[in-house]
């Protein structure tokens, strides 16, 4: 070997290195596993079982070869992998089958029971069980004999009932001995409604303005044209709502805001104040006029929307009146094609992913903590990129390689270990407590003492999350960067490029597909990590989103949503956790998605510049 | 009696000086990594316009000694040196010498083709971009010049700007060497150009080297005796980090002085 080539092909050396030992270590587990088995059918191990190596020579005894071949721990590894792969497809089969069934529509039963009453709803599962002995004494003889014949079991199915308003649940167990017949009947509407969820019933009548029509003589076509004008009106009321009243609302206190800075900064009775206010006055009565024509017309259409009216009736006929723009979408469940099946199906969909949240976060859509899960994920790679990948530069490339180096590295590799509700805590510590009250004192002293950035934000969260992360990019940049070969380092020193020169046109180039495997992993982790989150930012429900139309249209300070957190609220801080459970699923099925997504989309870049770096050879 | 010189810790030169004079002189140059020593006191004069072979077994220390000439064993961790190496009266080993200034007059062509992963002409450009040059034309220009003057230009005109790394392994060698010369050097280093090519990559490398020979001052460390018999005219044997032989290439293969020259030129070890 060449003295001048050795150091620098100190790299390659050691992956050989590596590789060998790998293709040692392959060996030895099989003679250990052989020994421990022959030491089980001798006496003892050690010295005997090396005996017991030398007396049996290879190629003599067939167990024997099956044993050196490894042949038992081949399966073994295969075995481990096999489960562990069982393990993911099940857990995406699970997601994938109750996600993307939830929103099909399923048929309404009407149960007759043997007490005489009905039931309906749809049937959500079924499951066997033991009646309790109190249960049992109130049952007749003959039913009786029959649990008691079936080893104490009996078979019960739960009902989705809605109607809460009128029951008080919304869902119902019923025993199968209970019940003396089902049936199907196609006047059963499924009715979703923007308050106390599904009604399940028939439609008595409908009050246009003034003209009923009868539940009998109505046709289907023109039932949803109506439903289809009262949720026009009710969209034109919420957007008069939300978006000019809030608007005008946001300049009013925009301008009281701008005119307390000014009393903050020049006292009560300074001239600069008074003249403030003086001109503020004009200004703020034209907005409150306007503020008050707004409200004014808005009622006016809630008025107008209040004579809309739709008189539905459970199976056991009790009334319930309700504004035709309550409700979300009704159909006759049980008399229904194929096709409008699946219309019904994609329009859930829709409403789920564009729409607000509703009834604490068990309706409705997700499309907020869709937002806010995207914008936090971006923000945090935004942060955490430069930052990761200028400091495994540095220690990489400039930093003597020492003990002080390899203490750093391990720091680093061990904040990755860190639990992340540590970084939650030190997030809201110091980001926003911290920092965040300073920025508050600073800029915006005239809106204390409610918090502007002294309190959990998107910002503060994505930079909690960038902390979080931080230590994968910087160990993924530094082993790309090594990975970088010498032969390309020194040819850009040979033709005189400084070593500025070389990371920056051969090695950072050279290594970015690896660099960009980091990022995807952070981002990953990022995009999935909740209990931080819970402490610097998110919310159960975020009045508005991180980005609008208002200046400075990204709110960096506001709180926000995420679909995490909204599993962990929808499925565990609900009040009804069995209505609840699809929407886990489905929220589920979304965040891998978007991950996936997110995910996929970076491979794809990563894979562009791999082939640009790549290219074949000869 | 042998008609070898007996003592082989002296060196034994029989150089005539070139026509154009020295361009490079080494005086007493000692090279340790850490604590072992790489290169024993090595003198020797590279005479300006012609080509310099370094031959010897393996770990005799010639790559050493030729990345030595443009510093790039400074990478090197706990590298200490001796005896002064000069270019044309500027001392390389001098504190205030500026190294990339200095590599700048250099071009160097290594082992395995380096090809960097950007297109033809980019690759070429790059001692001119790391220069600071910008200008569009100048920089065409010299692409053209160096990719003639490497022998390549007819087989790439018309994909300049494809990725080098599609090329083959010979032109990736000849596009290295376009390179090495792009920055209009005095002096080209090669350590083994040809040790990774096929033989008829290798003849085209050879013809180059030939062609290149006069206008530059070419260095070259080769594995390959027949190749150092038929490309350079002063070659320089090295055994151990030590100088064994260095003289003109038709004494050192017909007539050496040096009874381990004789024995490696011969294929007797090595």
């Amino acid at each position: 070997m060449k003295i001048g080539a050795q150091p620098l092909d100190k790299h390659t050396e050691n992956s050989e290195q590596v590789e060998t030992q790998y293709g040692e270590t392959e060996e030895p587990p099989t003679e250990v596993g052989a020994a421990v088995e022959e030491g089980d059918s001798e006496t003892t191990a050690g010295p005997t079982t090396t005996s017991g190596h030398e007396g049996v020579r290879p190629g003599k005894s067939s167990v024997w070869d099956f044993k050196a071949r490894g042949e038992p721990f081949l399966w073994g590894l295969g075995g481990c992998l096999v489960v562990g792969i069982l393990m993911i497809v099940g857990f995406v089969v699970l997601i994938l089958y109750n996600g993307l069934l939830t929103f099909f529509p399923a048929p309404i039963e009407r149960v007759a029971l043997r007490s005489g009453s009905v039931a309906a709803g749809e049937l959500s599962r079924s499951e066997q069980y033991k009646p309790g002995p109190e249960v049992l004494a109130e049952l007749p003889a003959e039913i009786r004999k029959r649990i008691s014949e079936n080893h104490d079991f009996a078979h019960r199915r739960l009902y989705r009932i809605g109607n809460y308003d009128l029951y008080n649940e919304d869902f119902q167990w019923i025993p199968d001995y209970d019940i003396t017949g089902t049936t199907r009947p196609k006047d059963l509407f499924h009715v979703e409604r923007l308050e106390w969820g599904p009604f399940i019933g028939t439609i008595k009548s409908l009050d246009l303005n003034g003209r009923v029509v009868s539940g009998k003589t109505l046709t289907l076509d023109e039932l949803h044209t109506k439903h289809a004008q009262a949720v026009k009106r009710r969209g034109r009321i919420r957007s008069i709502e939300r978006n000019q009243i809030a608007g005008v609302n946001y300049e009013l206190e925009r301008g009281r805001l701008k005119l307390r800075k000014i009393m903050l900064a020049n006292g009560k009775h300074s001239a600069e104040y008074l003249k403030a206010q003086r001109d503020f006055e004009p200004r703020s009565a034209t907005l409150e006029a306007r503020h008050h024509e707004l409200a004014k017309e808005a009622a006016a259409l809630k008025e107008k929307d209040a004579k809309y009216t739709i008189a539905l009736a459970d199976v056991n006929g009790k009334e319930k009146l309700i504004k035709l723009s309550d409700v979300v979408r009704l159909f006759p469940a049980n008399d229904l094609t194929f096709l409008q099946k699946v219309e019904i199906y994609f329009s859930r969909w829709w409403e789920f992913l564009s729409q607000d949240p509703r009834e604490a976060n068990t309706e409705g859509g997700v499309m907020p903590a869709i937002f806010g899960t995207l914008c936090m994920t971006m923000l945090m790679a935004l942060a955490v990129a430069p930052f990761g990948i200028m400091a495994a530069l540095y220690l990489r490339e400039y930093a003597k390689q020492g003990r002080m180096v390899s203490l750093v590295r391990i720091c680093v590799n061990n904040l990755a270990g860190v639990p992340s509700i540590v970084y939650g805590v030190f997030g809201l510590g110091f980001f926003a407590y911290v920092l965040g009250g300073s920025i508050d004192s600073i800029f915006y002293p005239e809106r204390l003492p409610n918090p502007t950035y002294g309190t959990g934000g998107l910002l503060w969260a994505s930079l909690t999350l960038a902390l979080l992360t931080v230590p994968v990019v910087i160990v993924a940049t530094e082993e790309a960067l090594a990975a970088v070969p010498t032969s390309m380092r020194e040819g850009s020193l040979a033709c005189g490029a400084s070593k500025w020169q070389t990371i920056k046109y051969i090695v950072l180039p050279r290594a970015m597909p690896g660099i960009m495997t980091g990022l995807i992993l952070a981002m990953a982790r990022g995009a999935g990590e909740v209990a931080p989150l819970m402490l610097v930012g998110v919310v159960k429900l975020a009045p508005e989103l991180p980005i609008d139309h208002f200046f400075p249209y990204i709110h960096l300070d506001r709180s926000f949503m995420h679909l995490g957190f909204h599993i962990f609220d929808v499925g565990f801080q609900s009040r009804n956790s069995e209505a609840a459970k699809p929407m886990v699923y489905v929220t589920t099925l979304l965040l891998i998605s978007l991950v996936f997504i997110m995910n996929a989309v970076s491979i794809v870049v990563r894979n562009r510049l791999k082939r640009k770096f790549f290219a074949g050879h000869f | 009696m042998s008609r070898y010189q007996d003592n082989p810790n002296e060196t034994v030169y029989h150089t005539k000086a070139g026509p154009h004079g020295t361009l490079l002189s080494i005086e007493g140059f000692s090279l340790w990594y850490g604590a072992s020593q790489a290169l024993f006191d090595v003198s020797m004069t590279v005479e300006k316009g012609l080509v310099t072979a370094l031959i010897g077994p393996s770990g005799c220390g010639k790559s050493t000694l030729l990345r030595a000439i443009n510093r790039m064993n400074d990478l090197i961790d706990g590298l200490t040196t001796k005896g002064s190496m000069s270019l044309d009266g500027i001392d390389i080993y001098s504190p205030t010498v500026d190294v990339i200034g200095l590599r700048k007059t250099m071009g160097m062509v290594f082992q395995k083709p380096n090809p960097f992963p950007m297109s033809i002409s980019d690759n070429v450009a790059y001692p001119l971009r790391v220069d600071g040059i910008r200008d569009k034309r100048t920089l065409e220009e010299t692409v053209v010049k160096a990719l003639k003057g490497s022998a390549l230009w007819d087989e790439v005109k018309d994909r300049l700007n494809e990725n080098a790394l599609g090329l083959s392994g010979g032109q990736q060698q000849r596009l290295c060497i376009a390179r090495a010369i792009a920055g209009e050097p005095d002096v080209l280093l090669m350590d083994e150009p040809c040790s990774a090519l096929d033989p008829v990559a290798t003849a085209k490398i050879e013809d180059l080297i030939d062609e290149l020979k006069g206008r530059y001052t070419i260095v070259i460390v080769t594995h390959n005796m027949q190749q150092a018999a038929r490309v350079s005219d002063n070659t320089a044997f090295m055994y151990l980090g030590k100088l064994i032989e260095y003289g003109e290439t038709s004494r050192v293969f017909t007539n050496p002085k040096v009874e381990k020259t004789m024995e490696y030129v011969t294929g007797r070890f090595g």
